[in-house]
């Protein structure tokens, strides 16, 4: 089972369940104060605004208890998907490297993008091909990804990059960064592959029904694996 | 055990973009103030019981270490004083 964390103020949870079981997965939201099922597969941190955003996006749901929980897991291979608000209480918890902040223009970005998958080795990304160009929908006003020039070297040179926001030929490019975020980040791993963090959505391009989207957000979410749920 | 406030200003690193603070200052601009620049930070203003200003100190450092500041973007400074 999957379990799609939800906190106070998160709104993308029911999304991120219907956009899983489309695909096969059994899949619950779970609220954090009930801490996570004996036979959760998989972790869902999913978009919204938790706690309204306080003291910085992402912050006091990193304190909730449940993230203990979810870390034990995380580090005993049980796969970790932040999506969007999702993402920054994954870096603000310290599951990922950096920080999302601020969008450069202090505007919320709602639109499409296009990303390039940059490195296709991970549970994430194996559906593509190195390089490939997809695309996803965001919606944020605090995606800036910052991390100190120190980690950002450790990130490149030990590829924990996913996704870079380019245009629609795979450039990365200053135009094609929606929110300022530092080499163009959009997503990025943990210590382990199978954690991971991005600020666009791929739970809401992967039902065909919504076609404008796409359905490029099916590739990734099929890295929680096996569609039979493993407690082993 | 004394009583202390503790002043805890949280700002941006050196070098890190604040867009809320440029798009304040372009806002003063607009209405006709010249200002060379402007720094936003957040304030937080904590009371506390402790045995001394040091243990105050270390008690509110932690504080701002694991919550109030992010360490990636943020410096902190931390004064404190008897209340």
């Amino acid at each position: 089972m999957i379990a799609v964390v939800q906190f106070g103020g998160s709104n993308c949870d029911r999304d991120a369940v219907q956009a899983l079981e489309h695909l096969g997965y059994t899949a619950e939201r779970v609220w954090h104060e009930d801490g996570l099922p004996d036979d959760t597969a998989g972790i869902v941190l999913p978009g919204g605004f938790s706690y309204g955003d306080y003291l910085r996006a992402g912050a006091m749901a990193a304190q909730s208890p449940i993230m203990a929980a979810i870390r034990e897991r995380e580090q005993q291979g049980v796969p970790v998907l932040g999506v969007c608000n999702g993402a920054q209480i994954g870096s603000e918890s310290g599951l990922t490297p950096g920080a999302f902040t601020t969008n450069d223009r202090a505007r919320f970005q709602c639109e499409h993008v296009h990303l390039r998958v940059e490195n296709a080795e991970t549970p994430w990304t194996q559906q593509f091909e190195q390089g490939a160009v997809i695309s996803l929908p965001i919606a944020h006003g605090e995606g800036r990804f910052e991390i100190t020039d120190e980690r950002l070297s450790t990130l490149n040179a030990n590829d924990r990059v996913l996704f870079r926001y380019c245009d629609p030929n795979g450039n990365v490019t200053t135009a094609a960064n929606p929110n300022g975020s530092t080499d163009n980040i959009a997503g990025v791993l943990g210590d382990r592959d199978t954690t991971a963090v991005l600020m666009p959505h791929p739970e809401r391009a992967t039902l065909p029904s919504r076609q404008q989207a796409g359905t490029d957000g099916q590739g990734i979410l099929h890295g929680f694996g096996a569609r039979t749920p493993a407690t082993e | 055990m004394t009583a202390y406030t503790a002043t805890v200003t949280v700002r941006l690193k050196h070098g890190v973009l604040d867009p809320e603070a440029k798009t304040t200052q372009r806002a003063l601009d607009r209405l006709g103030f010249e200002l060379s620049a402007l720094r936003s930070a957040d304030q937080y203003e904590i009371d506390l019981e402790a045995p001394s200003t040091e243990n105050a100190r270390e008690q509110v450092t932690e504080m701002a270490d694991r919550l109030l500041a992010n360490p990636t973007i943020h410096d902190y400074e931390v004064q404190i004083s008897e209340r």
